[in-house]
């Protein structure tokens, strides 16, 4: 063999119809069930990953609504304590890993090759992988809730409540495993998104011409990597220390901590928390300058922000554990710090305000759920300012206060973000519009009830309540607050069944959208809605970072157009291009892996080792251990013709 | 229009060194079991610092090197064969490949074995004491780490056995070479906090 | 939060306001802005191919809000590591110390003193004398809780394994509530206590008396009572001058002289110690306390001697 037998030079062309038609066959999933366990398409796990995101925001919705009745009125007795717990912690456990991550990882999958003028992510088997992994995570979790032994210790989960000898029972042993499960899916899709980002960008889109989507879910994805094992680590040390008798937390004087578990914890947490929110700024830094009719304004600040905020992530967990007795110098280090973060995050406000202040609004529904993200996160953000101060901290933290600030956050950065998303991007998923009048009736509603329902925690918390409580007492002045927080969430949920609503009656009876229904300038919007499964007929080439509204926006003539329908043609099997890191240029032809059993053979083994570590059952372990390994090794074995395959792919 | 799209000269096709997409996951890869034994290292050092009665951390007294050493030697000696047989793929020289992978597989294979002697000869259970926890728990993540490298290193054996690489395409085995490389660089991470730091002082 | 009554809190709570000051008037600007921004010039209807405005304009805006958001946080930071180093020390060293140990679900509290004879312990009410900075040693003594004494203080937690020493004072006489606020597992919401805030002569008092053990009746009902309460509660309980020496649940010695029973959860009256003695587990359900086997009549009798615990 040769070297040239392992390199070609890709023809360059136009969008062909015959070409398309070749495409069609080579990128296709098989029809029927089969297709549908094997198939490795980035959308249609993106989509997964939304649907089953969705579904656990219901479930944990439903929890919620459950216990806001509890707490409408002191003394009230429709739970008993056990209850609660449960309630309180698979609430906060499914909101914060099993649909606030997921949904934006749904999206991110979904859309990155998309907007990166590629064919699918880097490694599309992994993506496969990471999404059954991510399913039977949560099944795992939710089997737990099921029988009976939901976990009951807060997300948080802090030792020594959660240890063998204050709960005795199995509950935090399926907590404990299936975050670990959990984790390995995170991890899988976080590498592969970072691997994504460095190689698989169109010809032409060097680093500074990237959507700010990929920015976030790049960083997010980043802090994922350093951050996961953190709490990964945490949950098997505390599994060891409640099966195999370790030490690790152990507080009647094994020598373990306390608040070992909290540091491990929170330097994973406090990443997370900028995980699932900066994908979703930005969402809102490529949706809102749509309709405002303008490139973002100040884009290089934003994306700088962006990782800055990440990097400041890293170093202000301690803002969690102000009041375990730390020395005053490390509290007023991380003190500053985690008010200083605030500075990247008054870099995306202002550049918003900005875009919409210097465009020209188009009032669209997911303008109004995209502008009022920018209201709702500056509130989040200075109810964390506030508890940023440490004294202030002291008096405000595990009160109601924090409550409020966490959904500001979470509600306010993530779902308001996700919910503009999907009026924004359902056109391209589907080929259809959603309602818009339905759609201003269910942001209204959703506005109204979630500030209806959260903003008076800020006043419950600042009146003593604590968090966590199963009931109050009456004469504490904290019924009406309460009253009120339970009407808002009952309406802020009507306000999500209207999206649900909406998305069941558009995908069959929407309008029919076409390519581009917003006018909007990136790449996923220069092919069909919906895409075909190969993307693009032809590579795109980019010279700015807004492809389709170069000939409105430059300001010579003469400057280098982007060529969204023209570019390298590779038709000889599943292919795509691989360009190198900084400036996105040709460096490699990648052969793209087809549909595969594989993931998810493998994500049920994984699963089965953790099923064997909850029962105890070692030969459970030992079995699927071995069909995890056997599964890699089939899955990575080498093919002889991975070289060039000079002829076109098999009909 | 098309003329500014042109690529000049060719491209290589398929999984070809470091442009290979396996070779960009496995650094990432790397970064995350990095981070996960940083954080294993934290928590000994984290509970090294809380009182203890004297002569319980490390428990049973300095650890000794007497095994450790040799076997941190023959580990490293197993990346300097990966790495020989990584320089001998890249000038077409299969069977100098298949030697330096074979040498590496069994030293690692010594080096679990001698582990396991190293942990019989331990005073300590797992569930004695803190310090005892997190002398089994470091060097059995560690262990697993080995037993899957050299379960890297097999197959990468195999197929090059099989004659599946040449000097253009080797990626799995630098991809496999990365990991293995990893595990024996976080050893002497480990080595030196679990052996060493008790020496320097850091001991109850 | 808002009635501050101690020197901490007090310290605090011009930080507290400024630090609302400035996030309240950062949501007003940013909304007025908003809106502004939304309404300033019509908005226009979607249609294909419309104009695009300049990729330019709009970052003075970026560094003008920037650049005054940084002054406003840093101005912050330095506000609060002031007040972090104000309310670190007090400014006199404490004459008294008392150590709280959180269980699940209440609170016991031990007045050390060098004279190992004053040294007592009770439960769910700690007094302290006004005007002095008190002295807290505060213990985990399963689980981590925290001590939030709101008119007084921040919070701490009690964690197992370390003590975390704090300092509290109180201005004026009066009751101050408090609560554990770290979560604790099943009644971590009825987990409450009280710190009553005497002048120095009411506390010397207080305290002197409580030193005392109490006496043990002499015949009658209370006798019964008291004989019930040993057989029945003293393996948990103790009434320091009898036989009742149980440390498993609250020290009961001066009983009636408190405000509360069950942490904070009724007040202490006859009839609700009656319903308590009753059915603890209907009350504060997962408790420790078990219903014990008594008769109406031995239950008055032990309500009744519980009652003359003064």
């Amino acid at each position: 063999m040769t070297i040239s037998d392992y390199t070609r030079a890709p023809s360059v062309g136009t969008e062909q119809p015959e070409l398309a038609a070749r495409l069609q066959k080579i990128w296709e999933t098989a029809p029927g069930i089969g297709g549908w366990l094997s198939t490795v398409d980035h959308k249609e796990i993106g989509l997964r990953y939304i649907v089953t995101a969705f579904a656990f925001l219901i479930l944990g919705g439903v929890e919620a609504l459950v216990f806001r009745l509890q707490l409408s009125w002191s003394d009230r007795h429709l739970l008993n304590p056990e209850q609660y717990d449960q309630l309180f912690t698979m609430h906060g456990m499914t909101m914060i890993f099993l649909y606030a991550g997921p949904v934006l990882s749904g999206f991110s999958n979904y859309l990155w090759p998309l907007l990166l003028g590629a064919r699918d992510m880097a490694l599309p088997r992994l993506n496969a992988l990471s999404y059954w992994i991510y399913l039977f995570a949560g099944i795992f979790l939710y089997a737990a809730f099921a029988i009976g032994f939901g976990p009951n210790d807060g997300w948080f989960n802090y030792v020594p409540l959660a240890a063998r000898a204050y709960n005795g029972g199995p509950n935090i042993d399926f907590y404990a495993l299936g975050m670990i499960l959990l984790g390995i899916s995170t991890t899988v899709g976080a590498v592969n998104f970072v691997v994504t980002f460095m190689r698989m960008r169109a010809p032409g889109m060097s680093i500074n011409r990237v959507p700010i989507l990929i920015w976030g879910t790049l960083t997010a994805s980043m802090a994922n990597i350093f951050a996961i094992p953190a709490v990964s680590l945490a949950f098997f040390l505390l599994w060891m220390d409640r099966n195999v008798g370790t030490h690790f937390f152990d507080t009647a004087g094994g020598g373990g901590s306390a608040m070992l578990w909290q540091h491990l914890f929170w330097m994973f947490g406090h990443p997370w928390v900028y995980a699932i929110v900066l994908p979703a700024m930005g969402m809102v830094s490529d949706g809102l300058p749509v309709f405002c009719r303008r490139p973002l304004v100040g884009y290089s600040a934003v994306a700088l922000a962006t990782v800055a905020t990440m990097v400041l992530g890293f170093g202000v967990w301690v803002h969690h554990m102000f009041a375990t007795g730390l020395p005053n110098i490390s509290l007023s280090f991380f003190s500053a710090a985690s008010i200083i973060i605030a500075v990247p995050s008054a870099v995306g406000v202002f550049a918003w305000l900005a875009t919409i202040w210097t465009g020209r609004p188009v009032f669209t529904t997911p303008f109004l759920f995209f502008a009022s993200f920018i209201l709702l996160f500056t509130i989040g953000g200075v109810s964390g300012f506030m508890t940023g101060s440490v004294p202030v901290d002291w008096q405000l933290t595990d009160t109601y206060f924090v409550v409020a600030h966490i959904h500001y956050v979470l509600i306010g950065i993530n779902v308001f973000p996700v919910a503009g998303a999907i009026y924004f991007w359902f056109p391209k998923f589907t080929g259809r519009m959603l309602d818009e009048r339905l759609g201003r009736w269910n942001f209204w509603t959703m506005f109204v009830g979630f500030n209806l329902g959260f903003f008076p925690m800020h006043i419950s918390g600042l009146l003593g309540m604590p968090r966590r409580v199963y009931t109050y007492a009456e004469g504490m002045g904290w019924d009406w607050l309460n009253l009120i927080t339970t009407l808002g969430s009952f309406v802020f949920a009507a306000g999500v069944l209207m999206l649900i609503w909406n998305v069941l009656k558009s995908v069959r009876s929407g309008a029919i959208a076409g390519d581009n229904p917003w006018d909007a300038p990136t790449l996923e919007w220069a092919t069909s809605s919906p895409p075909p499964p190969y993307n693009f007929v032809v590579i795109p080439t980019v010279q700015s970072r807004h492809p389709l509204w170069e000939d409105r926006l430059a300001s010579r003539p003469d400057e280098a157009r982007s060529h969204p329908h023209a570019g390298l043609v590779l038709e000889h099997g599943r292919e795509a291009i691989g360009t190198d890191p900084l400036d996105a240029q040709p460096d490699i032809i990648l052969k793209m892996p087809g549909d595969s059993y594989a993931p998810l053979v493998f994500a049920i083994a994984v699963t089965a080792i953790f099923i064997g570590l909850l029962l105890l059952a070692w030969w459970l372990v030992a079995l699927a251990a071995v069909v995890t390994a056997a599964t890699t090794v089939g899955w990575l074995w080498p093919e002889r013709n991975l070289g060039e395959t000079r002829e076109p792919a098999r009909d | 229009m098309t003329d500014r799209i042109a690529l000049e000269g060719t491209l290589p096709v398929g999984a070809i060194d470091t442009r290979a997409s396996g070779w960009w996951a496995m650094i990432f890869v790397v970064c995350t079991e990095a981070a996960l034994f940083g954080y294993l290292l934290f928590s000994y050092f984290y509970l090294a610092v809380q009182p203890h009665a004297p002569g319980t951390f490390p428990e049973g007294g300095t650890p000794s090197l007497a095994l450790a050493l040799p076997n941190t030697i023959i580990l490293l000696t197993s990346s300097v064969a990966v790495g020989w047989a990584q320089f001998n793929i890249q000038r077409d020289d299969s069977l100098r490949l298949i030697i330096g992978l074979a040498v590496a597989v069994a030293l690692g294979v010594v080096f679990l074995i001698v582990q396991y002697f190293e942990w019989a000869q331990k005073p300590f259970t797992l569930s004695s004491t803190a310090y005892s926890s997190l002398y089994f728990v470091i060097t059995g993540f560690h262990m697993m780490h080995v037993v899957v490298g050299v379960g890297v290193l097999a197959t990468v054996l195999v197929w090059s056995a099989l004659g599946y690489f040449n000097r253009v395409r080797y990626a799995p085995i630098h991809i496999g070479a990365l990991y293995w490389h990893f595990v024996d660089a976080v050893w002497l991470a480990v080595f030196f906090t679990l052996y060493i730091t008790p020496l320097l002082g850091l001991r109850a | 939060m808002a009635g501050a009554s101690g020197a901490k809190a007090s310290a605090t709570l011009p930080l507290t306001w400024g630090v609302i000051g400035v996030s309240v008037a950062v949501m007003v600007i940013v909304a007025a802005l908003l809106a502004l921004a939304i309404w300033r010039r019509p908005g226009i209807a979607l249609a294909t191919r419309m104009a695009i405005g300049p990729d330019k304009g709009g970052t003075n805006f970026l560094w003008v809000g920037v650049g005054i958001s940084t002054l406003a946080l840093l101005a912050t930071i330095v506000w609060t590591v002031k007040v972090l180093a104000e309310i670190g020390k007090p400014t006199v060293t404490p004459a008294l110390t008392i150590e709280v140990t959180a269980h699940q679900w209440w609170w016991e509290v031990r007045y050390l003193d060098n004279d190992t004879r004053a040294i007592f312990t009770t439960a769910n009410e700690i007094h302290i004398p006004t005007g002095t900075p008190v002295q807290f040693k505060l213990i985990g003594g399963d689980v981590i809780h925290s001590f939030w004494v709101p008119a007084l203080a921040g919070k701490t937690d009690l964690i197992p394994g370390q003590t975390n020493e704090i300092w509290l004072e109180a201005d004026k006489p009066g009751t101050y509530r408090g609560q554990c606020t770290e979560y604790c597992g099943l009644e971590h919401a009825k987990m409450a206590f009280v710190v009553v805030a005497d002048t120095p002569r009411d506390f010397a008092a207080w305290r002197s008396h409580q030193i005392a053990p109490d006496v043990t009746p002499g015949g009658g009902v209370l006798a019964s009572g008291a004989v019930y309460f040993g057989m029945k509660c003293g393996s948990c309980h103790a009434v320091r001058g009898s036989d009742a020496a149980g440390v498993l649940g609250p020290d009961l010695s001066h009983f009636a002289t408190r405000q509360t029973i069950a942490a904070g959860v009724l007040a202490n009256t006859p009839q609700n110690l009656s319903a308590w003695i009753d059915d603890p587990q209907g009350i504060k359900p997962g408790n420790l306390m078990q219903k014990p086997e008594l008769s109406l009549e031995q239950r008055g009798q032990i309500v009744a001697y519980l009652e003359t615990l003064k």
